[in-house]
């Protein structure tokens, strides 16, 4: 190097002066081409008589739904009809994320199991179902399920009240009554008060040294109190039980198989993957830790608790998070099995009112909404976890 | 941005099909580049589908092949693009095929809002409703509470959610994009009936196990003309098209067939010859080639000819002229006069 | 003098028999325990209610080489539904005649696959081989040079196309990611802000509405009269997809990089693109390998998704073929056909980039 201090840098040679023209070019690059693409888009909506906007989302939707969890009609307008396939996409998304963690730990830790057949049959399981395409995989699902399953009419009657046929499973539910908004209420308040229950017992713990035996409180206040309530608000025991009218159920509570095959096929698939992240978190964990923790004295369910646990969680969560997210983004296959997802509801919003620009952005922003605030949430969970560097 | 295949390198240049400006007319494209490039279903018994070696085949695919004949002399020069019901529209708007003839119907609203005009209608359809044999039911009325396997992407989700309100009835849609699942499903169970157009009912009822099992309700719910559509504000392409459908008509109203013509070539009729281009003048007018309409009968038939060979009754859709007869015979097709 | 035993080393004790061999292994892995050995006896007596059936459905009563008719009145599995459509199965509308081309295609591919397995064979040289041969590939599927007939992009489908989006979507997706990646370590903010935002924005979204978006919106983006075909949009829509998963997985290589490497070539004098070029790229993609090996496997089975967009890959020509009202019953032969050929592809590719990770790691 034979420049000295005081010799000035060329400014092609000056880092950051350099940094500031590349952003600018950057800024121009990509500036340039929005410009073009929406400057074409605009002149092709322009030269197409297409109409552009939001304002369909008032107007009359005017097609059915199959599966709605608000009251819905065609007399309804579209931004319901989307509403109606959010909340759809929501529901399959969240049961299917509970499933696939309870069955993704059991199958990763079968997959370390002692047993050797019970660790093949997971390593084969895990093999499989992640080895073959989930949108296969669905098409799989639903075929099984309608040419498997009979007609209504010769419904298979599991219990009194519950039939199982290819209009999917059908079971009474009680019918709506104040009582239950008592149960509810009582629900709630067990929560609150187990929430500060843990907290004193917590404290109680750390001053003392005696232990609380919070989960069989806990467990005790989460059924008694919302049956007192139940009790309170008059003990309602009316039923809707499914009948078999004309050409299907009426009453009780369905579920169609196309939920089925969709919540299966992503829950069997996710799940494998989910598997291999539990397996990789419990293996991260030293033995040693396990043993120091059974040599202090810790009980072996304190020890899952205290010790491993909360290590290995923090090797799982990230990638938790991200199999979560790939389960919401999967969801989205359910258009191909018939299933009112949001994807499914846009696309018939695209067909009758032509406004694809505006279906498909509306698309994205919620499954960005579902990602984000995934993530953010994890992210916050992970924090609360990760280790406090002391 | 004729450029564009000069920029991009080899290998992406060969998936890369840039086509002239379409200003400059669809005819001097299509002519540029020596074919048509059609939309259509691609999972249409009888409409538009390829056969087991690959051939499409259907009443839409000679409709498209009958407009090659027109304008090349030739019907087989002539590229096919499988379209969903999704993307049909937007395939035609931004130039990606010359003409859609992919069963869609003709309504005020496509016909403005989105940037297209309908031609001559090939198809008279309404929209119907198909149920199995045993479940005894004889008319659509009685289908309160029923699960209804309905094709998206249609007017049939509007025109059945409409139909249903007005009768008082409740229903339960099941909607799958894909006709071929949306068809297991039914055949299996999954739904008491399925809508769509009757015509593709036909279809789907033809491909079933056992055929005889299911039956066509007498109800016809809506109207549904299928018309070859092209983009808006190309007048010459648009006639093109649209006298391609009209000719094919025309044809089977002056007995003129395929295995006929070129007898009627000598024909002393001048209503013939001016059709045949014996006496010239249509040819011209339509920028194309005095024989077109000669061409189309000669290589694709008159419509007679097609409809029967496509969905006719000697077809497993064994559909009945209906509607589609032509004028004289009690139908609705019905052709301008060719001067 | 009293005769005592000879001494016998620990070595002549032989273990009690139900410690080694067999007994020994089965007791060991399957009976160590009330819970262990309940688990192993549910486990063989749902495999003995669930493998005899499966097996006599699948093989003992299947039939091959058999009309329709035959498979409807027999009780198995009807694998005539594959053998009798394969070709289209496997190659969609490509002309019947000119079927070897893309079977060749194929074939070249898994042998360059097979060949590159082998880390010894990682020469520049491989690299042209690559280039050469997916090259040759595109010239076999399209043609039109050589003598060889021009094939339509529109009639491709099948195996073929399913392969060439998802190995071709790679390569290309690759320098993407990369450059997504450097953009995202980026000390400069406007950069690494663009960068960022592209990366979670493609990442918050499914595959099926980046699809759609090529689909259906894309052509609305061109100037009027440019057309961009069906099959190179969907492709488009993989390799933009492909790119921001390949981006993350390039940042964690980078991410791992020592901060020594960068000081150590800062004081070399080295630039930035030198540092990266010859440093740091070097290092970190070698150590990505193995994730990259997942990212193409699940771009692999993502290339299913262009069903919904009607382009005919391996799974719409199956359906299609399902469609056939001759066929239409077997539903499950030709899906468990098409889940063999998915399986067997990834299985290779996950066992590889497992066992490439062994070997890396005892690299260093």
């Amino acid at each position: 190097m034979h420049s000295t201090q005081a010799e000035k840098v060329p400014f092609l040679r000056d880092p950051d002066k350099l940094a500031i023209l590349y952003q600018l070019l950057t800024v121009i690059g990509v500036g340039l081409l929005s410009y073009y693409l929406i400057a074409n888009t605009l002149a092709n909506l322009e030269r197409q008589n297409i109409s552009t906007g939001f304002s369909f989302l008032e107007r009359e939707a005017a097609f059915e739904i199959g599966e709605t969890l608000v009251t819905y009609s065609a007399a309804d307008s579209y931004g319901r009809a989307l509403l109606v396939g959010f909340l759809n996409t929501l529901i399959v998304s969240f049961i299917g994320i509970v499933l696939t963690v309870i069955l993704g730990t059991i199958l990763g830790i079968a997959r370390l199991s002692s047993n050797w057949l019970v660790a093949r049959l997971s390593a084969i399981y895990i093999e499989v179902f992640q080895d073959i395409p989930i949108l296969l995989q669905l098409f799989f699902w639903y075929a099984f399920f309608y040419e498997i399953l009979p007609g209504p009419r010769q419904a298979l009657s599991l219990l009194p009240g519950v039939f199982l046929c290819n209009r999917g499973l059908i079971f009474g539910v009680p019918v709506w009554h104040q009582g239950f908004q008592y149960a509810i209420l009582a629900l709630l308040l067990a929560v609150v008060l187990l929430f500060f229950l843990k907290r004193w017992a917590a404290a109680r713990q750390a001053a003392s040294g005696k232990i609380f035996p919070l989960f069989r409180v806990g467990l005790l206040l989460v059924t008694l109190l919302p049956l007192l309530g139940w009790w309170l608000g008059g003990a309602p025991t009316a039923m809707s039980v499914p009948e078999l009218t004309g050409f299907n159920f009426r009453g009780g509570l369905s579920i169609s198989p196309e939920f089925t095959a969709l919540l299966l096929g992503l829950v069997l698939y996710t799940a494998a993957f989910v598997a291999e992240v539990v397996r990789a978190g419990i293996q991260s964990v030293g033995k040693g830790q396990r043993e120091a923790a059974l040599s202090i004295g810790l009980r072996s369910g304190h020890v899952l608790n205290l010790v491993i646990l909360p290590q290995a969680l923090r090797v799982i969560v990230p990638p938790l998070t991200s199999q979560m997210l790939n389960l919401t983004k999967n969801s989205s296959l359910a258009v191909a099995i018939g299933y009112p997802d949001f994807v499914s509801v846009a696309g018939t919003t695209i067909n009758q009112t032509g406004q694809a620009i505006e279906g498909v952005a509306l698309i994205m922003v919620v499954y960005l909404i579902f990602s984000l605030s995934t993530s953010a949430f994890m992210n916050w969970y992970n924090k609360k976890i990760a280790i406090v560097e002391r | 941005m004729r450029e564009l295949r000069h920029v991009v390198p080899a290998v992406v240049a060969a998936f890369c099909l840039t086509t002239g400006a379409a200003v400059a007319g669809t005819l001097d494209d299509v002519k540029a580049k020596g074919f048509i490039q059609a939309g259509v279903n691609g999972d249409l018994f009888g409409f538009a589908k390829p056969d087991e070696k690959g051939v499409w085949r259907g009443l839409d695919v000679d409709t498209a092949r009958a407009v090659a004949a027109a304008v090349f002399a030739d019907a087989d020069k002539i590229k096919y693009t499988p379209l969903t019901a999704k993307t049909r529209f937007t395939a035609l708007q931004s130039g990606e095929i010359d003409v859609l003839t992919r069963n869609a119907t003709q309504t005020l609203s496509r016909d403005t809002d989105l940037g297209l005009d309908f031609t001559q209608v090939n198809y008279y359809d309404g929209q119907g409703f198909l149920v199995p044999k045993q479940l005894g039911v004889t008319s659509a009325t009685q289908l309160d509470g029923a699960s209804v396997c309905v094709l998206p992407g249609t007017t049939t989700e509007q025109n059945v959610a409409d139909y249903f309100r007005v009768q008082k009835m409740k229903m339960n849609p099941v909607v799958i994009e894909n006709t071929a699942e949306l068809a297991k499903a039914f055949f299996a169970g999954r739904c008491d009936c399925m809508t769509s157009d009757a015509s593709q009912l036909a279809g789907i009822r033809a491909v079933a196990p056992t055929p005889a099992d299911y039956v066509l309700l007498p109800e016809i719910i809506s109207k549904e003309p299928l018309a070859p559509a092209v983009r808006h504000g190309d007048n010459q392409w648009k006639d093109i098209v649209n006298y391609s459908v009209l000719a094919m008509i025309e044809a089977e109203e002056l007995g003129i067939t395929s295995a006929n013509i070129d007898e009627m070539m000598a024909s002393t009729d001048p209503k013939i010859q001016r059709f045949l281009g014996v006496s010239p003048g249509n040819g011209k007018a339509l920028g194309l080639d005095e024989k077109w309409a000669y061409n189309i009968i000669k290589q694709v038939g008159n419509y007679a000819e097609v409809f029967e060979r496509n969905v006719g009754v000697k077809t497993p859709l064994m559909l009945e002229r209906g509607l589609n007869a032509l004028w004289t015979n009690g139908g609705l097709m019905y052709s301008p006069p060719f001067k | 003098m009293p005769q005592t035993a000879p001494p016998r080393s620990a070595a002549d004790v032989r273990p009690p028999v139900t410690n080694i061999g067999v007994l020994g292994w089965i007791r060991a892995n399957l009976f160590n325990g009330p819970l262990n050995s309940l688990l192993t006896l549910t486990v063989l007596y749902l495999l003995w209610q669930a493998l005899p059936p499966f097996i006599n459905w699948a093989l003992v009563d299947s039939l091959w080489f058999s009309s329709s008719e035959e498979c409807k009145a027999a009780g198995g599995a009807c694998w005539s539904v594959i053998t009798a459509n394969i070709r289209f199965i496997l190659f969609g509308f490509y002309p019947h005649d000119l079927q070897w081309r893309p079977l060749l295609g194929i074939c070249i591919l898994i042998a360059l696959l097979l060949y590159s397995q082998n880390r010894r064979h990682w020469r520049p040289s491989l690299a042209w081989a690559w280039l050469i041969g997916l090259f040759s590939m595109g010239v076999l599927l399209m043609g039109g040079i050589f003598g060889l007939t021009a094939v339509e992009s529109t009639n491709w489908g099948g195996l073929p196309l399913t392969l060439l989006l998802s190995v071709f979507g790679l390569t290309a997706a690759y320098p993407v990611g990369v450059v997504l990646a450097l953009g995202r370590q980026s000390r400069m903010p406007v950069v690494k802000s663009f960068c960022v935002v592209y990366i979670e924005l493609i990442r918050g979204v499914p595959l099926i509405s980046l699809l759609f978006m090529s689909s259906v919106v894309f052509p609305l983006f061109l100037p009027e009269g440019v057309t961009v075909n069906k099959i190179l949009r969907a492709q488009m829509a993989i390799i933009l997809f492909t790119a921001a998963y390949i981006a993350e997985v390039v940042r964690g290589g980078l991410q791992g990089m020592d901060r020594g490497q960068y000081e150590a070539a800062k004081s070399l004098g080295l630039n930035y693109l030198q540092t990266m070029r010859l440093v740091i790229l070097p290092q970190a993609l070698k150590i990505v390998i193995p994730p990259s090996v997942s990212i193409l496997i699940s771009a692999f089975k993502d290339t299913s998704l262009v069903v919904i967009i009607a382009l005919y890959d391996l799974l719409k020509t199956t359906q299609t073929a399902l469609s056939d009202p001759k066929w239409m019953g077997f539903s499950a032969e030709a899906y468990l056909f098409v889940a063999l050929i998915y399986f067997v592809c990834c299985w290779f590719m996950s066992n590889y980039s497992r066992r490439l990770e062994k070997e890396l790691d005892t690299g260093r």
